[in-house]
């Protein structure tokens, strides 16, 4: 049964814009972006949204709706009183192209500072060999469908704009994915803790909360690296154990 | 609603405590404000009494291990429980002669370095930030925990003592069953060994530890030893994936196993047991 929704989004670029109010025909098992894109259909052929896959897979249509970083195709109209307002903006983190579509691209900037999975000689059959238990541990971080939403709510991106000393949780789960890979080889730490900036993070698991795809970012991701940090950097007894016996 | 000192491009409203979230996301914070605030005004209200912190066989978890002891102050633990008798004439006299100002620094330096705390007074008391997507305390350039804020690094040394300070616990609640050497169950003996189980699960379930345990390792599976720290990590794990609960859980517990051992010392309570 159709009934009629209230709408406000945020229209303009990146100098200047405003919230313009939309009503619109939603159908029952509608989510968000079907309703932007009726809008879009019948009311303001110009509204930029991006999308592709509509199944929360291809981390595209990634937006804030009433004030939270979200998936604007998993969330269900249903989780919204009947006469609510829906609010919905383009994230807030990145430079605003047009509407709701942002310009994401420094995150891609921060992949490529990252070094790339280094694997050692293989077996004597030409394999590489893993087994099942290390699998598991890393293969949480390879599920991110890069939607960027961890890197939007991240306080330390967002409100204190510091994304020259941060590269973001986004990347902090794909170094953790790699630090923890047992047939890599090679060393991130000396730049998890410097240039990628592990101590900027606080904790407060923002990025954990909004992560459509669950990841643990904070519990198993940041915090394992920042504490394989302190082994390296902070540890008085390690520092000196290393320093006596040469062994890491 | 478009002005464009309260919004910036985007929409986003600007400022401390700004968002367009339309739930009640404050709640989190001021519930961690006042439990957090609730627990440190108890706390050092009760490490500074110096008293009732004893009566036969419970020892308050605030006072353990007891240093030394004022024996003349009341509900004070008898000399044979002090590890190094009387009171000290070099204690400053400004300061109350209670043994658990030796105790308290310890636990309270685990958790205030603790991970999960870290976050709560972060979002509660530095508003760094109040909430996901709800605007953070302004400030001229934001450091984490670089800077002064790297001493939150060294959480696994209080790990260690916390470690110490669960045997020590141990031995109380064992000795809590027994009143002048007769085997016996008092509700205090109960509200003691409950205490030793969930600070138990909330220290076992440290991120440090858990790092410490077998997560620093790259390969679980490369010989027997990180086959057997793996199993340890995935116990650890459990834990850890509900040390929020943990760390509230067993903090209104050593705050309860206290005053327990307090209103039953000032005779406000009586311990119900198998002795009398
Ligand atoms: S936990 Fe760290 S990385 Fe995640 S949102 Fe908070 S500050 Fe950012
Ligand atoms: S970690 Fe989660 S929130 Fe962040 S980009 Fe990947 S899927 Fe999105
Ligand atoms: S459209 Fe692909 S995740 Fe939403
Ligand atoms: S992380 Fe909470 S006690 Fe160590």
């Amino acid at each position: 049964m159709a009934k009629t929704r209230k709408f406000r989004i945020w229209r303009g670029d990146e100098q200047a814009g405003d919230f313009q109010d939309y009503d619109v025909e939603v159908e029952t098992g509608m989510v968000v972006l079907d309703a932007i894109h009726l809008i879009q259909a019948e009311q303001a052929h110009d509204l930029a949204v991006r999308w592709n896959c509509k199944a929360g897979k291809c981390g595209s249509c990634s937006m804030e709706i009433n004030g939270k970083p979200r998936l604007s195709c998993m969330t269900r109209m249903n989780e919204y009183a009947p006469d609510e307002t829906i609010t919905v903006q383009p994230m807030r983190t990145f430079r605003v192209i047009k509407d709701l579509v942002c310009d994401v691209s420094w995150n891609y900037e921060q992949n490529k500072k990252i070094a790339p999975f280094k694997p050692g000689p293989r077996d004597a059959d030409g394999n590489y060999r893993m087994k099942q238990d290390d699998v598991d541990r890393v293969q949480e971080f390879r599920k991110c469908i890069e939607c960027f939403l961890c890197q939007d709510v991240c306080h330390v991106l967002r409100d204190h704009e510091q994304k020259e000393k941060f590269v973001g949780p986004r990347f902090m789960i794909r170094l953790a994915g790699l630090e923890m890979h047992p047939l890599d080889t090679a060393d991130r730490i000396p730049k998890i803790k410097e240039e990628f900036g592990v101590g900027m993070c606080n904790i407060t698991r923002c990025c954990t909360e909004v992560c459509p795809e669950h990841i643990g970012i904070t519990d198993n991701g940041i915090i394992p690296l920042k504490e394989r940090v302190v082994d390296r950097y902070y540890d008085p007894l390690r520092i000196l154990w290393r320093k006596l016996t040469g062994k890491t | 609603m478009s002005d464009a000192t309260t919004y910036a491009v985007g929409g986003h409203r600007e400022g401390f405590a700004a968002t367009l979230r339309e739930d009640n996301w404050w709640i989190g914070p001021v519930l961690t404000l006042v439990g957090l605030l609730a627990f440190v005004i108890y706390a050092t209200w009760a490490a500074f009494a110096g008293n009732h912190y004893y009566t036969a066989p419970y020892l308050s978890p605030f006072y353990s291990p007891v240093v030394f002891t004022y024996t003349t102050a009341p509900g004070a633990a008898p000399l044979a429980h002090s590890w190094f008798g009387a009171w000290p004439a070099w204690w400053p006299a400004f300061l109350p002669a209670s043994p658990a100002l030796f105790i308290l620094p310890f636990p309270g330096v685990f958790r205030f370095t603790c991970y999960y705390y870290r976050k709560a007074y972060y979002r509660a008391f530095s508003g760094t930030p109040p909430a996901c997507a709800v605007g953070a305390l302004p400030q001229k350039s934001y450091k984490g925990e670089t800077a002064w804020m790297v001493f939150q690094n060294l959480h696994r040394y209080a790990l260690y003592f916390a470690l110490l300070f669960i045997a020590f616990l141990t031995y109380d609640a064992f000795i809590s069953f027994f009143k002048d050497g007769k085997f016996g169950v008092g509700v205090g003996s109960i509200v003691l060994t409950l205490n030793v189980v969930f600070l138990t699960c909330f220290t076992c379930g440290c991120h440090a530890f858990r790092h410490l345990i077998g997560g620093k390792l790259d390969c679980f599976t490369c010989d027997a030893g990180s086959a057997r720290r793996h199993g340890a990590w995935k116990r650890v794990s459990l834990l850890n994936a509900r040390h929020m609960v943990w760390a509230w859980v067993s903090l209104f517990w050593v705050g309860f196993s206290d005053l327990y051992v307090r209103l039953v010392s000032l005779g406000i309570i009586k311990d119900l047991n198998t002795w009398n």
